[in-house]
């Protein structure tokens, strides 16, 4: 038997119940930026599993290598998420993406 | 020291879920962002316990410093409109989909969390000295990812300059600068004001 914290079966389930509370959100929430921020939940998520298994492999530092790339597409992604709802909503003058629901203007 | 550990790993757990759920959960969208940096900071200190110190450095700069900033100032930009108008979504099967992932993750991570007090875990060994550091993400990133290193660095520009190209305000409808005073419009300079009243039109037929 492990004490909390000192297994990686630990990080994992916490992963596990994170990226679903952040898929959940993406779902459920009808809100441009809530969902973004769930994207970012989802991210964050993957990001604390491939550092604790980086913590098992320990033998170099790969999954921290991967974990950086991720974050650096991240914030990239926030920054053209975030510019995309904001002209969606000088479109529509809402952030509710059931709105989003036509190709053209 | 285990016993610190153990509490430390309750507590960031604790707060990066009750975080997590604050941003799924709350109609004010400022409260959502501050349930995400919550969730942030305290996978940041996760990284810190999983020899991750590097990583946790960058995670606060990155994460709570430009992405949730970001999404604050968005939110501050929208004021009011930000804000959910509430009601279920025009697509129901989305909450049928959404509960049965949730539910299935949930069981699974239970599993896994149970599991772990049952069996002989997959315990952390020590780790070598260099994993985390500075320099050990630097050699890793400089010597075996260095052209993904440099595409990052292309995508981030791409990036930056897209969101500028789409946040732009571009005018839709062109502005009406023609003027209306016919003698104005032909001299194109500072008129007498005894012209200004007449047009040449009349001047002519006279």
């Amino acid at each position: 038997m492990n004490l909390l914290g000192h297994a990686l079966e630990h990080y994992v389930a916490l992963s596990a119940v994170l990226f679903a509370i952040g898929a959940i959100g993406f779902l459920v929430r009808r809100n441009l930026l809530i969902q973004l921020m769930c994207v970012e939940l989802m991210l964050n998520a993957v990001n604390l599993s491939l550092v604790a298994f980086n913590r098992v492999h320990s033998s170099d530092g790969n999954g921290q290598a991967f974990a950086f790339f991720v974050i650096a597409i991240a914030a990239a992604e926030a920054a053209v998420g975030l510019s995309i709802a904001l002209g969606f909503f000088r479109l529509r003058n809402s952030v509710h993406s059931d709105d989003a629901d036509t190709l053209r203007h | 020291m285990t016993l610190v550990g153990n509490l430390y790993f309750a507590l960031c757990a604790a707060a990066c879920l009750a975080g997590a759920l604050v941003t799924v959960f709350s109609r004010n969208p400022i409260r959502s962002v501050l349930g995400l940096l919550l969730t942030v900071v305290s996978i940041a200190g996760l990284y810190l316990s999983l020899h991750a110190q590097f990583l946790a450095a960058i995670q606060l700069m990155v994460y709570a410093g430009a992405v949730v900033v970001l999404f604050l100032f968005v939110i501050i930009l929208l004021g009011s409109d930000a804000t959910d108008p509430g009601g279920p979504s025009k697509v129901p099967v989305v909450r049928f989909v959404g509960g049965g992932l949730m539910a299935f993750l949930f069981v699974a991570a239970g599993g896994l969390f149970s599991s772990s007090f049952l069996y002989n875990a997959t315990a952390f060994r020590p780790a070598p000295a260099e994993l985390g550091t500075v320099a050990g993400v630097g050699t890793q990133l400089f010597q075996r990812a260095i052209i993904p290193f440099e595409l990052a660095t292309a995508l981030l520009i791409v990036a930056v300059v897209g969101a500028i190209a789409v946040a732009r305000h571009r005018r839709t409808t062109p502005v009406v600068t023609e003027d209306d005073n016919e003698t104005r419009r032909l001299f194109k300079g500072p008129v007498h004001p005894r012209d200004a009243g007449h047009s040449l039109a009349k001047e002519s037929a006279r």
